[in-house]
């Protein structure tokens, strides 16, 4: 039994890091593409943006529906105390999906798609921007009491930290959506994505280095941790493999591949939350609250276990499958019918 | 106003808005959804291509509700976390699990098959993509299954106890099967699929009455009618069921359904209120039409009750539901329009049976056509009435017995929960706007029978190889209107 309590924990913390890793992976192109929606100037061209995320736009954000369920049934005090605490970056980040979720068919069906081209766009925008305060001030650690529940005040999520984990992963998107574009698209629209990569990987880097270097100066908590060994011989490699990720994605746009730079930036998202998941670890309400004293009970562990984890297999099969069914390059500026 | 600065009230009135919105959407995803499965099968078998364009043409008005679904179903889960924190934590052990359930079986499934069903008519072969209809319409019925069990098990708490103010589960499936659960599944499956089927024959109705394809649209009108044979019937019979099970166990909510205010013991007869003006502060009805004996009949089938129908004095005030008058009619705004289903339906078979509904006479049958066209907003009435008993009924609490609604709201800033709320008010204003407006636009333009019908073969590989076609089937002419 005593195992058990440390074990189901740990495998629920893998498991939603899974959840939230590809969330961030698949929903963080779809969010990027929307973001450079913003800047693309005629109308056809965001047509074949759009297009290009139609018939996978909802699963993508259903990994972000699925990781808040899992969360809710296996943690429940955290699920409570980090949604209630962080109500603002929240409901900033639900409005931004209410906006781009129904600009798909509205734009689709609207004369005037001046409207809904910026509700998809801003909407876009918003989702990234309150999961960046979101995660940011997670990371920066919550203010809670002994028992796990929230007592700081509601603006606590705002602090340059906040402030620079967002920015940056905004520009993580926008890398990650641009570099899907580069493999979705051909001609013009391709080479314009190829430009934007190339900013995004640069501003990336800069927001990167500047946590990277902050973090064990400002978080306390962080620092007995990251210094810790064996711990501190992977937080030492991350960087450097960091570096060495970014300078191959940097060759591969040189070279005009296609799809090699959307896996490289695959791999540095794999990195940076590798990075993060060991830097939080074993707290689910950092840096106050671990995963065992969050824990839903071990039978309702057990339980999901069966009822979610036994599909986890059969979801990423699926969801793979769809992409084999649409592979190829966007051509038609529509998707409606 | 003190209203505005109480995060109970104003956080209720966040969820109660924010669900009656959700709710209006996903009802044709649902329903509609094995429509759909009906249509292209029939297609498959038959090779008619009016039942091909059924399909498409149909799918449009699926996808236009699946998208505001979504967006509005996002805001529901997170709002368990945000504003009613406590509620969570206590609950997490179960309803956690369930609403974690629903994803992993339910969302993952409709949304990965959705993509090949809209836009895979070309990519892959016929039996595949019936194969992803069928998926489709199991994965949102699939959600009906869960959010219905968490939502039963919040009336009827069964499979453990409460332990220092924790849910611990003893017993896992009998938590799942709780004892309003599968008459409440069954009871809201049939909701949406009746609702579905009025808007689909509603809608063909108004083709048939404008003379616009007529004999198209008297095949939707007849596939909709076969299925409220059964279906319109069978909801009344579950709803009354319904209504049983609350009669066992949650007597304050009967109470208030029937604006009974005084207790009447086993034994005896009841009388039932038709229509009244329930008091809640004087604790009686200010007047009523009663039918005498008749509540005895509605609930046991005979005239003396064997259980009591308590009343609502026989609770502290603070210990049963308000709004008395809101429970009452909306109970019986359902059960009219219930009856109004059934009415309509039989009288269209007879015009049936009678040969009225051929494609030849169905012009003529005007005020028919006018009578579905007047059902086709009522079945969403009825849900959104039926939720309202369900929910406002239940109070005070939000787990029956077991957690009061003031202890499982988030302590949050009143402003915070005021900003959100009217933010939800006006966006959803819009949306409902713009959602009424682009399905009118969708009914205007009508079908397009022009597309291109994708080859029956069977024999062709299962995923088309051709690169470079992302979209199969080209926006026709007729979209530049
Ligand atoms: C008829 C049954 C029904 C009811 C009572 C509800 N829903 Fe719903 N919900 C659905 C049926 C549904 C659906 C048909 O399955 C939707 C619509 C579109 C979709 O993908 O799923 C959906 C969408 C949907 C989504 C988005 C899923 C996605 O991203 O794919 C969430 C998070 C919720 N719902 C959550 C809720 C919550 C927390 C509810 C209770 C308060 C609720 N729903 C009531
Ligand atoms: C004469 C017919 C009907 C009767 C007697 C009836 C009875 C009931 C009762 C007693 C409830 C409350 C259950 C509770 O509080 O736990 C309920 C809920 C509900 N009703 Fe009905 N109903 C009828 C028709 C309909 C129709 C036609 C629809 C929609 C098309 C509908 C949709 C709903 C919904 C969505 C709920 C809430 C969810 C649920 O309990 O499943 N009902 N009904
Ligand atoms: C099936 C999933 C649902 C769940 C789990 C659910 C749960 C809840 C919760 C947690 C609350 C707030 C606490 C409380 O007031 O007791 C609530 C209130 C409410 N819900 Fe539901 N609900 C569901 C569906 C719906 C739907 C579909 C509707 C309407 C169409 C609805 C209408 C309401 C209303 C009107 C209230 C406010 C009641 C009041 O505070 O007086 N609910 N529900």
């Amino acid at each position: 039994m005593e195992t058990l309590e440390y074990f189901l924990p740990q495998v629920w913390f893998a498991i939603l890091a899974l959840f939230l890793f590809l969330y961030v992976m698949l929903d963080g192109f779809d969010l990027g593409v929307g973001i450079l929606s913003l800047t693309s100037s005629d109308e056809e061209r965001r047509g074949l943006l759009m297009t290009s995320l139609s018939n996978i736009w909802d699963a993508n954000e259903t990994w972000l529906v699925l990781m808040g369920g899992g969360l809710f049934g296996a943690f429940p005090l955290a699920y409570g105390t980090i949604l209630s605490a962080l109500y603002i970056p929240i409901l900033t980040m639900v409005f931004g999906f209410i906006f781009r979720g129904v600009a798909f068919e509205f734009r689709e069906l609207s004369n005037r798609k001046f409207f809904w081209n910026i509700a998809f766009g801003a909407g876009s925008f918003t989702a990234a921007l309150g999961q960046g305060f979101a995660l940011g001030s997670v990371l920066k650690g919550i203010k809670v009491d002994e028992t796990g529940h929230f007592i700081g005040s509601t603006w606590d999520w705002f602090s340059w930290q906040s402030v620079l984990v967002a920015l940056t992963l905004i520009q993580g998107y926008v890398l990650i959506g641009s570099t899907y574009l580069v493999w979705k698209t051909e001609g013009a629209l391709q080479e314009t994505h190829y430009k934007t990569a190339k900013l995004a990987a640069w501003t990336t880097l800069i927001g990167a280095v500047l946590i990277t270097i902050t973090t064990p100066i400002f978080y306390v908590s962080a620092r007995s941790r990251l210094f810790d060994r064996p711990l501190v011989y992977i937080f030492a490699i991350i960087p450097l493999v960091g570096v060495w990720l970014i300078w191959q994605l940097l060759q591969s746009l040189n070279r005009k591949e296609e799809r090699a730079p959307f896996i490289w930036t695959i791999l540095l998202f794999l990195l940076t939350f590798i990075g993060l998941a060991l830097v939080v670890f074993p707290y689910i309400i950092p840096t106050r609250i671990t995963i065992y004293e969050a824990a839903a009970d071990p039978s309702s562990l057990v339980i999901m276990i069966i009822f979610i984890g036994f599909l986890i297999p059969v979801m990423l099969f699926y969801n793979l499958y769809q992409y084999v069914v649409f592979r190829g390059k966007v051509t038609g500026g529509s998707y409606g019918e | 106003m003190e209203l505005l600065s109480n995060t109970v009230a104003l956080s209720r009135m966040q969820f109660a808005l924010t669900a009656i919105f959700h709710m209006l959407w996903p009802v044709l995803t649902t329903g509609m959804g094995i429509y759909l499965v009906i249509v292209e099968g029939v297609w498959l078998k038959t090779r008619n291509p009016d039942y091909y364009y059924h399909a498409r043409f149909w799918a449009k008005f699926y996808v236009l509700n699946f998208g505001i679904g979504v967006a509005t179903g996002i805001p529901m889960e997170f709002q368990f976390g945000t504003n009613w924190a406590p509620f969570s934590e206590a609950v997490g052990n179960f309803f956690g699990s369930v609403i974690g359930f629903e994803a992993s079986w339910a969302f993952m499934l409709e949304a990965a098959f959705l993509g090949i069903m809209l836009f895979g008519w070309e990519r892959v072969n016929p039996i595949i993509h019936f194969t992803s209809t069928i998926l489709v319409a199991v994965g949102a019925n699939l959600s009906t299954l869960w959010i219905l069990t968490a939502n039963s098990w919040m009336q009827t708490p069964a499979g453990g106890e409460m332990v220092d103010g924790k849910f611990i589960v003893h017993d896992y499936f009998q938590a799942i099967l709780n004892p309003f659960m599968v008459n409440s599944v069954l009871h809201m499956f049939f909701a949406t699929l009746e609702t579905s089927l009025f808007v689909i024959g509603g809608i063909s109705a108004w083709y048939i009455l404008n003379n616009r394809q007529s004999a198209f649209f008297s095949k939707s009108l007849k596939i909709a009618l076969a299925a409220a044979i059964a279906v319109a019937p069978l909801q009344i019979y579950i709803g009354h069921l319904s209504g049983e099970q609350v009669y066992h166990y949650q007597p304050s909510k009967l109470a208030a359904m029937e604006a009974q205010w005084h207790t009447t013991p086993a034994g005896q007869p009841a009388d039932w209120s038709l229509i009244a003006f329930p008091n809640d502060k004087a604790e009686k009805n200010d007047w009523e039409i009663t039918v005498p004996n008749a509540l005895g009949y509605i609930l046991e089938f005979k005239k003396n009750l064997s259980e009591p129908v308590r009343g609502l004095s026989e609770w502290k005030p603070e210990d049963r539901p308000h709004l008395v008058g809101l429970i009452y009619y909306a109970f019986r705004t359902m059960i009219a329009i219930g009856f109004f289903f059934a009415g309509l339906m039989l009288f269209s078979t007879l015009q049936w049976l009678r040969g009225k509904l051929s494609p030849e006479n169905i012009s003529q049958q005007k005020l028919l056509m006018l009578g579905w066209i007047f059902a086709a907003p009522l079945g969403y009435i009825a849900v959104e009435s039926g939720w309202i008993v369900r929910c406002v009924g239940r109070q005070p609490w939000t787990l029956y017995g077991q957690i009061r609604t003031v202890d499982a709201a988030s302590h949050l800033p009143a402003s915070n929960v005021l900003v959100s709320l009217i933010s939800f008010a006006s966006v959803y204003t819009i949306l409902f706007i713009a959602a009424m407006y682009f399905g009118s636009r969708i009914v205007r333009r009508g079908p397009n029978l022009e597309l291109p019908i994708p080859s029956l073969e069977i024999s062709k590989p299962a995923i088309n190889t051709t690169p470079g076609e992302f979209v199969p089937d080209e926006r026709p002419v007729e979209a530049e209107q």
